[in-house]
Formats: C-alpha cells, sequence, structure tokens
C-alpha cells in the first residue's frame, strides 16, 4: 500500500485552512487551542514513517483494504451502456468509507493523550465506525445523533451500544445531522481537555477539511490504479455522493491531476430542487459559515440555517465541506442533485442486477450514474464509488417499496 | 472616546464593576423583548447585551436556545433587531448585540454594522468570529465607528490574548468557563485566573461571563472584572416574571466592596 497518501498536496488550503475564499475557522475562541493541537499533530504525523506504517496496517488487516472495484456490466447496460465500476467502501469492516478517516484520527487522539471521543453521526455509520474504532483502541466514545435518525435508522443505534459506546439522541432544532454537530460541539467546548471530537466528514474549521480528506484519500489512489488494470484508461467520470463530501473528496483527489477526468458530485435533491424539500447544498445553497467554516449552505435570507430532506439520514445536512465550493468555483468539479425517487430507484437496481445492496447515500452517486451513463454512450467510463452497503435502510426501503410482510 | 468605554469609565469613578444583561431580540416577543430590556435598564444593567436569534447556536446551553428557538418561530427577522436596540436607546440606555457570525453574512457585513450604528447600538458581540478570519468585519465596524468584542477564554494563549485585545474596542469579553451557556451554583475558579492574565496584556475593560445567576456571584466576579455579564438568568427571569428584581440584586452585587482576595 502507497505510504505517500497522507502527503502533502498542491491542493491544500493555505495555513488558515482558506481552499480559495473557502473554508478557514468561524468558530469559538474557546475551541481554537483544540483545533490548533490538532493540526500541529497531524502536521507532524502525515509525514512520520511511523504513524503511516501503522495507519496503513490498520486499514489492511482491521479495516480490509484495499477495497475491490467490481465492474457492473448489467447496471451500466441501464445507463446508456456505458462501462460502469464501482469502488466497493461498502465491503469495508463496518460497511462503509467512514472507517478510513475514524482509525486515522482515533490514531491521531491516541497521539495527543486522549481518552474519550465524540462524534456525531446522520445515518450512523461514522458513528458505528467512531464506536468500533474507540473499541478496538481502549477509547470513551459518546455519539450524538438526531431523534429523527436515531428511528431512521436503529439498527445502528444497536450496534453502538452493543460496541460500547453512548448514544444521545439530539432533541433540538431539526433533530438530524446538523443538530448532532452542534450538540457535538457544546460537549467539546466543555471537554475539550481530554476528549477529541471526531468529526465524520470533510467539513468543519480547519485542520478538518484536510485531515478527512487526506484519511480517505486511499480510496482514489487505489482505485486510479485498479481501473487502469481493468478497463486499461482512466475513466471518463468518478461519481461520489456528497454530503458533508468525504466519500467524495477522497476517491476525487486519486484523479485530480487528470483533466481528462470528470469529477462529478451528487447531492441529495430529495422532493426536488424546485422544493423546499432537498439538501442540494452545492447546487441551490448560498455562501455561509457553518459548522466552523466558510461553503456553501442552505438558509434563508436572514442567514438562518435551513433544515435540509433526504431520505438518506447521511445525506440530510445543509451545509457542505469547503473544498467542494472550492472545486464548484474553480470549475474543476461539477454537483448534480438527484432526487430521492431517482436515488431509491438506483437502489433497487443495483440489488437486482448486479446483487450489491447500496447504502442509500452511494445510491444517489448510482443514479448520477445512470443519467451520465446515458450522456456518454456505449464509449463511456464510469468510476462510482459505492461508499456503503444498504442492511442498514431496511427500514427505508420497507416503507418505500411496500416491501412488508402482507398482513 | 468609544461609547462602550464611557460605560467602564462611569463605573469605575464609582469603585465598581458594570452589569451586563443579556436577552434575545425577540424574545418572548418583538415587543416584550423592548419592555423587558426596558425593565432592565431601568433596574440598574449599566449595558445590556441584545442578542440575535439563531437557528444554530453553538455556544449556547439548553435556556438561550430555547428562547432563540420561540423568538424565531415568533416569526423574529433580523431586521426586527434594530428596533429593539433602538427602543434600548430611547428608554436611555446603552446596548451591543450579541451575534453568531452567519446573520450578518447574510445581511450583509458593512450594511449591519452601518443599520447598528445608525439605530443607536454601541458594539457587537462576536462569539463565533475570532480576529484571524475579522477583516472585513474590523474595516466595517471601524468605519461606522461601531466597537467590537472578541472573546478570550481559558484555553487562550498569550499570543490570542494579545490578538483578541489588539482587535477588540471597548471592553474584551472573557468566558470565565469551558462551556456553553447556562446559569451554574458555582462561579468558575478559572475565571480570577483568566482574568490576571488577561491584564497582563492589556488596560482594557474586562467583562467576565457564562454562569451568574445572583448577586452573590456577581459580587465574585465584580472583586476582579470590569463587567459581570449575565445571560440564562434573565432568560429565565422573563419566564418566572422576576426581571426588575434580579436586576436589583445583580446591581447590589456588583456594588458591594471588593472583598480582599
Ligand atoms: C454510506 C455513506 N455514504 C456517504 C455518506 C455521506 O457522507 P460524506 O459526504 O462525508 O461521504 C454517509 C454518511 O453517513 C454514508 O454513511
Amino acid at each position: 500500500m502507497s505510504r505517500g497518501q497522507l502527503a502533502p498536496t498542491p491542493h491544500d488550503p493555505d495555513e488558515g485552512g482558506h481552499f480559495g475564499r473557502w473554508g478557514g475557522r468561524f468558530m469559538p475562541e474557546a475551541l481554537i487551542g483544540a483545533v490548533d493541537e490538532l493540526a500541529a499533530f497531524y502536521e507532524k504525523a502525515r509525514v512520520d514513517p511511523e504513524f503511516l506504517d501503522e495507519f496503513a496496517r490498520l486499514l489492511r488487516d482491521f479495516a480490509g483494504r484495499p477495497s475491490l472495484l467490481t465492474e457492473a456490466p448489467k447496471f451500466g447496460a441501464h445507463a446508456g451502456g456505458a462501462r460502469v465500476f464501482l469502488k466497493r467502501e461498502d465491503l469495508n469492516h463496518t460497511g462503509s468509507h467512514k472507517i478510513n478517516n475514524v482509525l486515522g484520527q482515533a490514531l491521531l487522539t491516541k497521539r495527543m493523550g486522549k481518552k474519550r471521543v465524540i462524534a456525531e453521526t446522520g445515518a450512523g455509520q461514522h458513528g458505528v465506525a467512531t464506536a468500533t474504532a474507540c473499541a478496538l483502541m481502549g477509547l470513551d466514545c459518546v455519539v450524538y445523533m438526531g431523534e429523527v435518525d436515531t428511528e431512521r435508522q436503529s439498527l445502528n443505534v444497536a450496534r453502538m451500544r452493543l460496541l460500547g459506546a453512548q448514544v444521545i439522541p439530539v432533541k433540538t432544532g431539526s433533530r438530524t445531522l446538523k443538530d448532532a454537530i452542534n450538540e457535538a460541539l457544546r460537549d467539546w467546548v466543555a471537554n475539550v481537555d481530554d476528549t477529541h471530537y471526531l468529526l465524520g466528514t470533510a467539513a468543519g474549521p480547519h485542520p478538518f477539511p484536510v485531515l478527512v480528506r487526506d484519511f480517505h484519500r486511499i480510496i482514489g489512489v487505489e482505485a486510479r490504479q485498479q481501473i487502469l488494470e481493468k478497463a486499461g484508461r482512466l475513466p471518463d467520470v468518478v461519481a461520489a455522493c456528497v454530503g458533508g463530501g468525504s466519500n467524495a473528496i477522497g476517491i476525487f483527489h486519486g484523479f485530480i491531476d487528470d483533466p481528462s477526468v470528470r469529477l462529478v458530485g451528487l447531492e441529495p435533491g430529495g422532493d426536488g430542487i424546485d422544493t423546499a424539500r432537498h439538501g442540494a447544498t452545492l447546487t441551490a445553497g448560498t455562501p455561509g459559515s457553518l459548522h466552523g467554516a466558510m461553503s456553501y449552505v442552505l438558509q434563508d435570507e436572514d442567514g438562518q440555517i435551513a433544515e435540509a430532506h433526504s431520505i438518506s439520514a447521511g445525506l440530510d445536512y445543509p451545509g457542505v465541506g469547503p473544498e467542494h465550493a472550492h472545486l464548484k468555483d474553480i470549475g474543476r468539479a461539477e454537483y448534480r442533485p438527484v432526487t430521492d425517487a431517482q436515488a431509491m430507484d438506483a437502489f433497487a437496481l443495483l440489488s437486482r442486477e448486479e446483487g450489491i445492496i447500496p447504502a442509500v447515500e452511494s445510491a444517489h452517486a448510482l443514479a448520477g450514474a445512470l443519467v451520465l451513463g446515458r450522456e456518454l454512450g456505449p464509449e463511456g467510463l464510469i468510476l462510482v464509488n459505492l461508499s456503503g452497503r444498504g442492511d442498514k435502510d431496511m427500514d427505508t426501503a420497507i416503507k418505500w417499496f411496500g416491501l412488508g410482510v402482507e398482513s | 472616546m468609544s461609547g462602550l468605554a464611557s460605560v467602564f469609565s462611569t463605573c469605575r469613578a464609582e469603585s465598581r464593576a458594570a452589569l451586563i444583561g443579556y436577552l434575545p431580540a425577540g424574545y418572548p416577543s418583538v415587543e416584550g423583548s423592548k419592555d423587558v430590556l426596558k425593565t432592565m435598564v431601568s433596574a440598574g444593567c449599566d449595558l445590556v447585551e441584545v442578542g440575535l436569534p439563531f437557528s444554530d447556536p453553538v455556544m449556547d446551553g439548553v435556556t438561550i436556545q430555547r428562547a432563540a428557538e420561540q423568538a424565531l418561530r415568533g416569526g423574529f427577522r433580523v431586521r426586527d433587531l434594530f428596533g429593539v436596540v433602538e427602543s434600548v436607546a430611547a428608554a436611555g440606555g446603552r446596548a451591543v448585540v450579541m451575534t453568531y457570525w452567519n446573520p450578518v453574512l447574510a445581511y450583509g457585513v458593512d450594511r449591519f454594522a452601518r443599520d447598528l450604528a445608525a439605530a443607536g447600538g454601541l458594539g457587537v458581540i462576536t462569539p463565533d468570529l475570532v480576529p484571524d478570519e475579522g477583516a472585513e468585519w474590523i474595516g466595517a465596524t471601524d468605519a461606522h465607528d461601531l466597537d467590537r468584542i472578541f472573546l478570550v477564554a481559558p484555553s487562550s494563549s498569550g499570543e490570542r490574548i494579545d490578538l483578541a485585545a489588539k482587535s477588540s474596542r471597548g471592553f474584551l469579553y472573557a468566558t470565565s468557563v469551558m462551556g456553553v451557556t447556562g446559569a451554574r451554583d458555582v462561579v468558575s475558579s478559572a475565571a480570577p485566573a483568566l482574568v490576571k492574565r488577561v491584564r497582563e496584556h492589556t488596560d482594557m475593560p474586562i467583562g467576565v461571563g457564562l454562569g451568574v445567576r445572583n448577586g452573590a456571584q456577581a459580587a465574585e466576579l465584580a472583586a476582579f472584572a470590569d463587567g459581570v455579564i449575565v445571560g440564562s438568568a434573565f432568560v429565565s427571569a422573563v419566564q418566572d416574571d422576576t426581571v426588575a428584581a434580579l436586576t436589583e440584586d445583580l446591581a447590589t452585587g456588583v456594588r458591594q466592596v471588593a472583598t480582599p482576595a
């Protein structure tokens, strides 16, 4: 496995964490010491062979990397006949890409000498991954989860509790991911001396967007090599779903210096972006500061943050990581909305045609691939980041498709 | 002299700390908040902090969160803030605004400073804007002669205290505990140490807040701080209809002779 994946890149932000006009630190003074400390430890760790070896070993022996690259020809037939390859992050231990970042940050937590970890979670995948790493490394773990999400992802609540984490349902605001982050930040301010906030996506104040991205760069590094081996060329398009943006930024970075490769992020379009019920931040948001960084935000004209809506708990967030805002600005990546209905169609299609049940989040990327494939035609080559598996989404599927046992 | 400097110099002349009371605009309603602030002013607040209700108040505990939610549910708009500030000035009081950064961005940074100054506001406290990101804000507040108050915390390094002091005008806000707003039973032991550290960096008046809920606690803080900031306790007092009594208790507290440490 490549050891260079955490190395500084020409795409890193400035010292204050700015990607162009985005990012930075819009957060309470009380937490600046903690993010400074985190940044200092990370800058050392990312070039420390011992840290890199330990991270690589955990990814291999615990998470099960490298993840497979699987061609999906029957699915591709529905995508205008384009060749579609799936990067199988669903096969990682705990069932999604989230484990990559969690293992990296848990190692950093140990280096910083902190004993307690807090995290937010939407779909529960980041919470489960965090609870898992804490069990492995002997850290105390508290996970904040919106009450709405504890209901629609109850299986993951049970998993976290089994792994020894305390799950705290958040009952304020929209009772989803955004409010879970608020509550985690409140906890962090009060307990910052012994606590690391293990943020689950490539958003938040500097250095989180960089370090979360870097811990996921392995996805793109592996995928680039695998697709060159299997298809003999670079893909025309790399497609990934975008909630906060971690799986997308991880796979995008493998191809960011390949100008022929289009990077396409698929956002949760909910009921449609012409309605108020969606979470398509990059498509329909405006610049603002939320949870520590300047980025696109869904908000009203007073700057009150809007509630996002998506069938997918992991994408149900009115903000997005600042590097995506920058990639959009400079035209290096494009972002498109996918409705709940399109995502659920793709969810069913991949299950039926390929025997792979994707996470509802990842189904947004698949739905995007169906459209992109039709645009590209049979010569097209598409790489989809299959960020997670759909076991956690059975309640959602039962409701959407009416799969319950007839009474 | 900046508008706020005169508040503190008056109190210093009386050898006491200033009493600074916080209330979210629009709580319990826009008109109701004007009435409560008027009571706070007439019962002894030297300065009031008018909060701008925000959907995602990460530095606030549950009391202020609920008040902000109620204000927003009641239809509070950012433009209503300026009327509330004007009402404080009309009642003979002095007001600063406490706001999260995103509503200022959305309103327009310069426009916000301009409209607040026009309403008679003296300054702004920005709990989630650090001076490092404050260039545009510093320009706008300078242009409209508004004081700006950055925060320091027990976790702030000497270098960061310096930066906050250099970037602020009027006073410095010291958060006495590591935590969010909310009344507490005991005043933090970190507060005197923090104020002592800050004094090594600046002569600027220092307001101390987070957790104060009665006159006895106010007296404790007044022994070493230039301003005693009280928030959640006022919100609770609105619910209990005891705003005047709380203000008087706190005003007595800040006038108690400081016990030598
Ligand atoms: C499987 C899966 N994919 C994607 C996401 C979205 O997060 P991000 O945009 O950070 O990749 C989540 C979040 O919970 C997830 O569980």
